[in-house]
């Protein structure tokens, strides 16, 4: 293990922005989000969650895929290229990996999405430990340790201190090019790190949703889930906007659409929302056609339907974002605790 | 609260309403829910606190389709709205019976969150009977407190007044919580440069995420479909790109409700990233007031808006020209 003093950050994400592409959580206009660092970025470690999950770094929300163009009768197709830069992404937490693990279930599976393909390869994760979670976290639920996030490198900010733990290949050619400026830690900050994962997990042990139940959820509940009347009641509140899917570390449709740009076509891809009207809509219409049915396709497909297809694991990591950002205080808990109270099977 | 809870079971139960719209109290302290309440029984998660901040009005357009009618519980703000869309036959009226209900101001999570204060448990000083000028939050990590007036929407800072514009009875006392002017933030922005308000306002928009919460919670984008859902708009619109949402999207927008957008605030309120949507609305506010004469959409129910009207007082398209 390595550490660094946190008033040394500065510098080494200069050292390795030198090298890779940077991106870490950012404070514009008040809001965290992850963004490319840069010299004058107002980085934020500090603040628990980003608003928008960083999954924009292996899966952006819009990226173009071709263009096609036509002179005359000569008609070309250029393809964009793949992600050939390294980079890192900088202060993801343990949901946030777990999320990533979903996403490669999806776009690494045959057929393998080589956009997505090409960021994870050329993508090195350092993972932060949840220094103070939050009320709206559940990530215990869904089996993530945020006092010990596995991914490239996982580091733990406590005190004056940033501890460094480098966990595969790619995290060791990362803490080689970052060597100049980390110290090798010793007994006395080994026994504090094990004080902080201590503290952290004493803290989510009194999470009000850390015992939150899913019994009853998996890839066998699917018509007595699907039948349920409490979809009907459930979704009323529901606005139909996208902030839920936007926000979430998980969520993974996406819509690929044509854009004329007055000479030819680009095409592009982006996040598509289930709460959308025009989602999965088809030649012969929408095979959803009420707000119910686009409402409950989300949380089936998180806690039904991707289990189903996916050895059991669901796809929701307890994040939380979509508990603090629905408009109208709807959310995947709510959702679960509903069935729970009326037996599960009404 | 009880006043209110008893009132709506007895109009439930003689059969003047066929159900009930106000919030259901949340899991956490702060995270109520618009819902629908038919039954008695349902009454027992009913809440109306100072986070009871969703304007009803809008849910009203899709209960105008119902059944019988449906008792909805408005703060003073949320008539204006309500107001509108009668004016715009969006709701009807004979099918809503409104409850005025008192407002104290409504709280935004986001400022307590803002003040640093997370891992919260419970909150006390946000029900509506509370005389409290204090919120006393117990959290994960110790007790905290805060103003309620900083913890308050910007909306309540500059509120429009205690008064319901529109009612069928009044329940609960509302108070002044209005601190500040309403279009001191427009003019604030008025007087940059052009450039600092370019920086400004793509500093906010780059934000976006295209969610639609906005538009979606938006009283006055009540249109049966948007433009910008439509599979034939012949563009990236659905693509979440800065020139979209920078030069397009929330233009249109403000564009499109400009004249009926009554300030209710919601749009800022709902952003997951925190823009300040309703400086846009308010600049169109203050130019039509500046333009056509004071005019607050939402007041009543039958007087002619400024954009869909004409008179020879109007001000000359060529004002614009002239203004710089």
């Amino acid at each position: 293990m390595y550490k660094i003093a946190k008033e040394n950050l500065a510098a080494l994400f200069q050292l390795i922005a030198g090298s890779r592409e940077l991106y870490l959580p950012v404070k514009v206009s008040g809001q965290v989000n992850f963004r490319a660092w840069s010299e004058d970025a107002e980085v934020d470690l500090d603040t628990l969650k980003t608003v928008k999950s960083p999954k924009d770094a292996f899966f952006p929300q819009s990226e173009d895929l071709y263009t096609c163009r036509k002179d005359g009768k000569k008609l070309t197709v250029e393809p964009e290229a793949l992600k050939e830069q390294d980079f890192v992404v900088f202060g993801m937490k343990a949901c946030d990996v777990k999320g990533v693990e979903v996403l490669d279930k999806v776009f690494l599976a045959d057929p393998v999405d080589s956009f997505y393909a090409a960021r994870r390869e050329h993508g090195t994760i350092v993972a932060m430990a949840c220094h103070e979670p939050e009320e709206t976290c559940f990530c215990k639920v869904f089996g993530a340790d945020c006092a010990e996030p596995v991914a490239d490198v996982a580091v733990w900010m406590t005190g004056e201190e940033l501890y460094w733990k480098s966990l595969t290949e790619k995290g060791d050619a990362l803490t080689k090019s970052a060597e100049s400026l980390l110290a090798e830690a010793d007994a006395e900050d080994e026994k504090k790190v094990e004080e902080e994962k201590a503290s952290i997990r004493g803290i989510v042990e009194k999470l009000p949703y850390s015992n939150l139940s899913l019994e009853g959820w998996n890839g066998e509940a699917l018509n007595e889930k699907f039948n349920s009347e409490l979809w009907e009641e459930l979704y009323k509140p529901c606005l139909a906007c996208g902030t839920c899917t936007f926000v979430c570390p998980t969520c993974q449709c996406y819509d690929i659409k044509d854009y004329d740009t007055g000479h030819g076509i680009k095409r592009y891809r982006c996040w598509d929302s289930c709460m959308y009207s025009d989602f999965t809509m088809m030649a012969h219409g929408n095979n959803r056609t009420s707000q119910m049915q686009r409402f409950r396709q989300r949380f089936m497909h998180k806690l039904v339907y991707f289990p189903a297809n996916n050895d059991g694991m669901y796809s929701c990591v307890g994040c939380g974002r979509c508990v603090e950002k629905c408009p109208a205080s709807l959310n995947i808990v709510k959702v679960i605790k509903s069935f729970q109270n009326q037996g599960g099977d009404k | 609260m009880q006043e209110l809870i008893n009132r709506a079971k007895e109009l439930l139960a003689d059969g003047t309403v066929a159900r009930v719209l106000g919030w259901k109290a949340g899991d956490l302290p702060y995270n109520p829910e618009p819902a629908y309440f038919e039954k008695e029984e349902d009454f027992e998660n009913f809440v109306y606190n100072g986070f009871c901040g969703a304007n009803l009005s809008k849910y009203m357009i899709e209960a105008s389709k119902l059944e019988g009618k449906t008792l909805v519980c408005l703060k003073p703000c949320d008539t204006y709205s309500f107001n509108q869309l009668i004016k715009e036959h969006r709701v009807d009226r004979e099918k809503a019976y409104i409850i005025g209900v008192g407002c104290k101001g409504k709280l935004d999570i986001e400022k307590i969150k803002g003040m640093g204060i997370k891992g919260i448990e419970s909150i006390s000083g946000a029900e509506i009977t509370d005389g409290a000028d204090t919120l006393t939050i117990q959290t994960l990590y110790g007790e905290k407190t805060c103003s309620y007036a900083d913890a308050m929407l910007e909306r309540c800072h500059v509120c429009k007044g205690k008064e319901h514009k529109i009612y069928d009875e009044l329940i609960g006392e509302s108070k002044e919580t209005k601190d500040a002017e309403r279009f001191d933030s427009v003019a604030a922005i008025e007087a940059m440069s052009p450039e600092e308000k370019f920086a400004f306002f793509q500093k906010e928009l780059s934000k976006c995420i295209r969610c639609n919460a906005c538009r979606n919670v938006c009283p006055a984008c009540s249109c049966r479909k948007c433009v910008f859902d439509s599979n034939k708009f012949d563009s990236s619109q659905k693509a979440n790109v800065d020139s979209f949402e920078e030069k397009m999207f929330h233009i249109i927008r403000a564009f499109h409700v400009a004249g009926r957008c009554t300030d209710c605030g919601e749009c800022s309120r709902v952003c997951p990233q925190g823009i300040p949507l309703h400086l846009f609305n308010r600049k169109f506010i203050k130019d039509i007031n500046e333009f056509y004469g004071e005019y607050q959409a939402g007041e009543d129910t039958d007087s002619r808006g400024p954009l869909t009207d004409f008179t020879f007082d109007d001000v000359e398209p060529g004002i614009v020209a002239e203004r710089g």
